[in-house]
């Protein structure tokens, strides 16, 4: 049989789409493991970008901080934090934070400074409070860019969560390193083969998503790409 | 820091092989999306099919396609060549889009008065539009060669030789020295690859940076 069968094999093998370790399970990990990341990290990057890009103040701290994050690898940074603060869900999901930070600050940032001057005086013109502004006029406007660097922070984390499953964690990498120990290169690449799936379908749901709930205006629905989004502050 | 110095040598080589890995796809990302953007100019009814198709490469993880390509190419796993095509492809997928985007960027204007002037489309292109792309050409090469130093490390995981096997060996040994060591490496491949770029592209742009001192002000976005 060629290695081809053998993993279209393994992957539609019944016994690995059940049980403790199966097929399932390690996606539902990989899933959770995504949204907590990227939970935490827009929690941290929103405010923070939302802040920059509507006072303009701390550009410059910000755009070279994210640019120096982007050069921190994934791989260090994840055994480092396994060393120093041990094994658990924490110090790996607390590795990919950091790397999910810059590209949705970015995005933030980006996304309320190119909203229309115009349309932000305007606002003021009529009234408005600065957080009126912030909150009713300039994120509203934003959304597209904002949602673009969410997009690639997922795509992003969805890629580097395969990496944890070197150090204690589960998620579909688990089948890549198991794999890996046991010389098993259908599983390996089955693995590969889901791993690289759900970021296909993830990016065609997001994409939806925005298509459905964005702005109607079809100028501002257009999404940034995320290897146009991988770009912004680099210049 | 003892340590460091001690097995000065070995790093050094890591080093020398983690920068091979990441700088041929970067050049052969350009040398290959170079034509491609200039095909699909001539021929736009191509230019979704092209931006869609690196899209979706673009969003495949690394480590899977690691993984994935020595199947497609008839590779041993642990040959280079699976590393440099992968990081190729993530070259090719973020540079035709730049490319794209700085040759349109390029004044209309411009590209008429130099075929007035005389140049043939091939001239016009290697002495007028080409140079004049070249600041985006700049920004898109920095992205990828900050990521692709950063990916290679990945590679040390199905045991590629890199400055990345400092992470797996410090792991294994419990050893976070070796870690730090790795983690400043690479920052410093990093920072040298990137300076690289920007003092290249100042040579061979001398005027954009008048244009960029000159200015009101300097955008963050690419």
């Amino acid at each position: 049989m060629s290695l081809l069968e053998l993993t279209w094999g393994w992957l539609t093998d019944p016994m690995n789409w059940s049980g403790y370790a199966g097929i399932p399970t390690r996606l539902g990990e990989h899933i959770f493991y995504t949204f907590l990341t990227v939970v935490i990290a827009a929690a941290i990057a929103l405010p923070i970008g939302a802040y920059v890009g509507h006072t303009g103040r701390g550009r410059v701290v910000v755009v070279a901080l994210a640019g120096a994050l982007r050069a921190v690898p994934t791989l260090g940074l994840l055994v480092l934090f396994v060393l120093l603060a041990g094994i658990g869900l924490m110090p790996p999901i607390w590795a990919l934070v950091i790397l999910t930070v810059p590209p949705i600050l970015a995005g933030t940032y980006s996304g309320i400074a190119a909203v229309d001057p115009v349309v932000v005086d305007a606002a003021r013109a009529q009234g408005m409070r600065e957080d009126q502004v912030l909150f009713a006029v300039e994120l509203p406007n934003a959304v597209p860019v904002i949602f673009g660097g969410i997009r690639a922070a997922v795509l992003q984390v969805i890629a580097t969560a395969t990496v944890v499953a070197y150090t204690n964690l589960g998620g579909l990498g688990r089948f890549i390193f198991d794999g890996l120990s046991l010389s098993d290169y259908p599983q390996m690449l089955g693995g590969s083969v889901l791993v690289a799936a759900l970021a296909v379908v993830t990016d065609l749901v997001l994409g939806a998503v925005l298509r459905l709930f964005g702005p109607r205006s079809p100028s501002a629905r257009k999404l940034p790409a995320p290897e146009a989004v991988a770009q912004e502050g680099m210049s | 820091m003892e340590w460091a110095t001690e097995n000065l040598g070995r790093i050094l080589s890591l080093a020398g092989q983690h920068l091979v890995l990441a700088v041929v796809p970067l050049v052969l990302g350009l040398v290959i999306s170079l034509p491609l953007a200039q095909l699909v100019r001539r021929h736009p009814a191509w230019r979704t099919v092209l931006l869609t198709v690196s899209s979706v490469l673009y969003t495949v993880p690394s480590l899977a396609l690691f993984i994935i390509l020595p199947v497609i190419l008839g590779t041993r796993i642990l040959d280079p060549a699976n590393v440099i095509v992968a990081l190729t492809v993530y070259a090719v997928a973020l540079l035709v889009r730049s490319s794209l985007d700085a040759l349109d960027s390029v004044d209309g204007e411009l590209s008429l008065a130099a075929q007035a002037l005389g140049h043939t489309p091939v001239t016009r292109y290697f002495q007028v539009d080409l140079p004049l792309s070249l600041p985006v050409l700049i920004a898109g090469l920095r992205a990828i060669s900050v990521s692709n130093i950063s990916l290679v490390s990945v590679a040390a995981l199905v045991g590629m030789p890199n400055l990345g096997i400092l992470f797996t060996e410090g792991l294994q040994r419990d050893f976070v020295t070796e870690i730090v060591v790795g983690l400043v490496a690479i920052l410093i491949l990093a920072l040298v690859m990137d300076l690289a770029l920007v003092l290249i592209g100042g040579f061979l742009s001398p005027w954009a940076r008048l244009a960029a001192g000159a200015g009101p002000r300097k955008t963050a976005t690419a």
